[in-house]
C-alpha cells in the first residue's frame, strides 16, 4: 500500500508525529503559533483513547507532562516564547529527573511578546541552556512539513532510548506552512517503547545505569517502588544526597555524558551540493529552504557553495562542523536572531575559515537573495584579497 | 481507624530518620498517613505520594511507595498528569502552605475546578519553613518571621475556604493533637472520587513558634487543641475568636469528577454511542 499523501500544516504533521510516535498525553496552553499542535490533538487524542488536558499555564502543562510520563504515557506539550520561558524550570526537573518527555516550541519573535505572529530562531539558545544548571538536552530542528512529522517521531524515540527532554525547535514559518506529504505508514515507523527494567525490583536501587546501558525508568504504580526527586541523588539508589560532593560530581557528568557521550548516533546533519564547495552556508529550520535555494542558484552559476543544514541543533554536529572547516574557506550562517549559532560555529571552526554571520530579529524571514548576495560579496572578497 | 503498631508502620517508612527539627509534627502527618493508607488496605504499588519543595515535600524520602518530590509550588500539575495517564495511582498530594496557596495557588483552584481525584494533603505550618521562617499566604496579620519583622501587615488565606469555592468537592482540616481524627479525615479524603484537600494544621516551633504563640511544641499542639472548633458545633452557631478555626469535614458534595468526564470526551471522539 503506497504511503497516504495529505496536505498538512507544520504543526499538524506534528500533532500527528506525536501520535504516530505513541504519545497519549499532551497537556498545553494556547500561544500563537502554536495553537493548532493543542487544537489537533483535543481531537486525536481522546479518539486514539489518550488524553488532551488544556491547563491553566505552561507551567502547569510541562509539570503534567512530566507526572504522566512518569505514570508510564508518553507525552508532550506545545508552546511558543513566552510559554517556552514558562517551562524552563521543569524542563531542568525532566533533565535532572531523567524523565522522556517531548517540547515543542513553535518559535516566534521576542524577547517578551514580541511579535507573535512573526517567526523567528531567538530561542535557539534558550533551548540549550533555557534552564539553570549543568544539564543537557537533545534539539530537533525541522525545516519542512514532512520533517515536522518525522522528528517529532524522532523526539520521542530519542527521549525514551535516552531517557532525557527532547525539544523540537519550530517556528512560525515551518508551523503556519501547508505541504503535500507522504507520512510514513505505522509499519514504516520505528516506535521506542517503554520498557521495564530488567531487573528485580529489590535490586533495582543497587543497580545504575551506565553510559552505554541506560536503563528504562520504572513507571509509577509498577512494582519498582521509585523515588523521583530533583535533588541531587546517588544514581545507585535514586536517594537525595546533597552533602557528598562525590555524588554530585557523578550525577553531574553522568547527566551530560549520557547524551555526549552518543553525540554520534544522535546526530543528524544534512550536505546538500558540498562537492567542491569553496563556501558553505550553515543554517537550520526555515531559514535552510531560503539557504538551499541560494546554493541551488550559485551551483546553476558555476559559484562553488554548498549547504549543511543541521537537524539537529543541539547537541551541534561537530564532526560535520569540522569536515566543513577543512573544507571551505568562508561559512556563511544565515539565522533568525544575531549570531546565537553563528558564535558556537565560529568556536567550532577554531580559526580554520571565515565565518560570516548574517542575523535578523525583524520578524520577516531571509530570503534567497539576501544569501545570494552574502555568497556573491564572498566571492568578490575573495578575488580582491 | 486505627492506630497501627510501629513495627507495622516502619515497613511503609524508607528511612525513620529525618532532616525535621525535633518537636516539628510533620512526622505525626506523615504517620497518620500510613496509618490511612493501612486502614483503608490499599495496594502499596498503587500508593503514589506526589509532594513540592519544603519540609513538608521531604517526606517523599521516608514514604516507601511510589513517591514523587517536584518542584516548589507544581506537585498539582505533576500530580494531574500522573492521574490522568494512569486513574489506578491512588495519588496523594503532600504540599506545604506557601507551595500551596502562594507558588502553586493557581494550580489549586484549577485542580479543584477540575475535580481530578487526587488528594491534597497541605501541611499548614503558617510559616515557610524549609527557606528559614519567612512570612507567606497563611502568615497571620501581625505575625513575626524573618520578612515581617515588624509584624506581618496582610491578612492570611483561609486554604480550606479557598479551595471550597475554587469548586474542590471535599473539603477537611485536622490538628495532629486529635491524631485519629485527623487518620479517619486523611482516609475520607483518600477515599472521596474527586479532588479532596485535608488541611493539617501543622506545627513550625523553629521558625514560627519561637517568635509567635509558644516556641514549646507540646504547648502549640495543646493550643491548636483548644482553638480546633468541631465544624458541627460551628456551624450550629457555636461563637469562635479570632484564633479559633473549625475542624473536621467542612464541605462534601458529589460532582463529575475529570477522569469520567473525560471518558465521555472519549466516547463522542470515537463516535461510541452510549
Ligand atoms: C521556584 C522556587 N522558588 C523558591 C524556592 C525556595 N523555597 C523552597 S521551600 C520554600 C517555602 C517552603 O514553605 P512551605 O511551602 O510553607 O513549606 P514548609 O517548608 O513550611 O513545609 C521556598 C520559598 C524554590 N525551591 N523554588
Ligand atoms: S523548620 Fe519548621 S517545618 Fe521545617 S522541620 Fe523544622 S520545625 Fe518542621
Ligand atoms: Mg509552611
Amino acid at each position: 500500500m503506497p504511503a497516504e499523501r495529505r496536505l498538512l500544516q507544520g504543526n499538524e504533521a506534528v500533532a500527528e508525529g506525536a501520535i504516530a510516535a505513541g504519545a497519549r498525553f499532551f497537556a498545553g496552553y494556547p500561544i500563537t503559533p502554536s495553537t493548532e499542535i493543542a487544537e489537533t490533538l483535543s481531537r486525536r487524542m481522546p479518539e486514539v483513547g489518550g488524553t488532551f488536558i488544556q491547563m491553566e499555564d505552561e507551567i502547569a502543562s510541562i509539570a503534567a507532562v512530566v507526572g504522566a510520563s512518569l505514570a508510564g504515557v508518553k507525552s508532550l506539550t506545545a508552546t511558543s516564547g513566552p510559554g517556552f520561558s514558562l517551562m524552563q524550570e521543569m524542563i531542568g526537573y525532566a533533565a535532572m529527573t531523567q524523565v522522556p518527555c517531548v517540547i515543542v516550541d513553535v518559535m516566534r519573535g521576542g524577547p517578551s511578546t514580541g511579535l507573535p505572529t512573526e517567526p523567528s530562531q531567538g530561542d535557539v539558545m534558550q533551548a540549550r541552556w533555557g534552564t539553570h544548571g549543568e544539564h543537557s538536552v537533545i534539539v530537533l530542528v525541522p525545516s519542512s512539513v514532512e520533517e515536522c512529522f518525522t522528528l517529532t517521531v524522532d523526539a520521542f524515540n530519542l527521549s525514551e532510548q535516552y531517557r532525557t527532554p527532547v525539544i523540537v525547535l519550530s517556528d512560525a514559518m515551518v508551523g503556519h506552512m501547508r505541504e503535500a506529504v507522504a507520512l510514513p505508514l505505522p509499519e514504516e515507523l520505528r516506535v521506542a517503547e517503554r520498557s521495564e527494567p530488567d531487573v528485580d525490583p529489590d535490586e533495582y536501587d543497587t543497580v545504575m545505569s551506565t553510559l552505554d546501558n541506560i536503563l528504562p525508568r520504572p513507571d509509577l504504580g509498577s512494582r519498582f517502588r521509585v523515588h523521583v526527586t530533583g535533588l541531587v541523588y546517588n544514581r545507585r539508589s535514586g536517594v537525595p544526597e546533597t552533602g557528598s560532593p562525590d555524588v554530585a560530581q557523578d550525577l553531574g557528568r553522568y547527566l551530560r555524558e549520557k547524551i555526549y557521550h552518543h553525540r554520534e548516533a544522535i546526530v543528524r546533519v544534512e550536505e546538500f551540493m558540498m562537492e567542491g564547495a569553496e563556501v558553505a552556508v550553515f543554517a537550520y529550520g526555515s531559514v535552510a529552504r531560503a539557504a538551499r535555494a541560494a546554493v541551488r542558484w550559485a551551483r546553476a552559476q558555476g559559484v562553488p557553495v554548498g549547504l549543511v543544514r543541521p537537524i539537529t541543533l543541539w547537541p551541534l554536529p561537530t564532526a560535520a562542523v569540522d569536515h566543513m572547516a577543512e573544507q571551505v574557506r568562508t561559512v556563511i550562517v544565515p539565522e533568525m536572531n544575531i549570531r546565537q549559532i553563528a558564535w558556537e560555529v565560529q568556536a567550532a571552526v577554531a580559526g580554520r575559515a571565515r565565518v560570516v554571520d548574517y542575523g535578523r530579529v525583524d520578524g520577516a524571514l531571509i530570503t534567497p537573495e539576501q544569501i545570494k548576495d552574502l555568497v556573491k560579496k564572498e566571492f568578490h572578497y575573495h578575488r580582491f584579497s | 481507624m486505627t492506630r497501627h503498631a510501629t513495627v507495622e508502620i516502619r515497613e511503609h517508612l524508607r528511612s525513620a530518620k529525618t532532616l525535621w527539627c525535633p518537636g516539628c509534627t510533620n512526622g505525626i502527618v506523615t504517620r497518620a498517613m500510613i496509618d490511612a493508607y493501612l486502614s483503608l488496605g490499599l495496594d502499596p504499588e498503587k500508593v503514589t505520594v506526589v509532594a513540592g519543595i519544603g519540609c513538608a515535600g521531604r517526606i517523599t524520602a521516608y514514604l516507601d511507595y511510589s513517591t514523587v518530590h517536584t518542584a516548589h509550588g507544581r506537585a498539582l500539575a505533576v500530580a494531574t498528569g500522573a492521574k490522568l495517564a494512569d486513574p489506578e495511582l491512588v495519588v496523594s498530594v503532600v504540599m506545604g502552605d506557601g507551595d500551596c496557596a502562594a507558588i502553586g495557588g493557581n494550580h489549586l483552584i484549577h485542580a479543584a475546578r477540575r475535580n481530578v481525584d487526587l488528594t491534597a494533603i497541605v501541611f499548614n505550618n503558617d510559616i515557610y519553613g524549609m527557606t528559614g521562617g519567612q512570612a507567606g499566604p497563611t502568615t497571620h496579620e501581625g505575625d513575626l518571621s524573618k520578612t515581617s519583622p515588624f509584624g506581618h501587615p496582610e491578612p492570611a488565606f483561609d486554604i480550606c475556604e479557598l479551595a471550597r469555592a475554587a469548586g474542590a468537592t471535599f473539603v477537611a482540616r485536622g490538628t495532629p493533637y486529635a491524631y485519629l481524627k485527623l487518620v479517619q479525615l486523611l482516609a475520607a479524603g483518600i477515599v472521596h472520587k474527586g479532588f479532596s484537600l485535608v488541611e493539617v494544621m501543622s506545627n513550625c516551633p523553629t521558625y514560627y513558634g519561637r517568635f509567635n504563640r509558644t516556641p514549646v511544641p507540646a504547648e502549640m499542639l495543646k493550643l491548636q487543641q483548644k482553638q480546633a472548633v468541631p465544624v458541627e458545633k460551628h456551624k450550629a452557631g457555636a461563637p469562635m475568636t479570632e484564633e479559633q478555626f473549625p475542624v473536621g469535614v467542612l464541605h462534601h458534595v458529589e460532582r463529575a469528577e475529570y477522569l469520567e468526564a473525560y471518558e465521555e470526551v472519549r466516547r463522542r471522539a470515537t463516535g461510541i454511542k452510549v
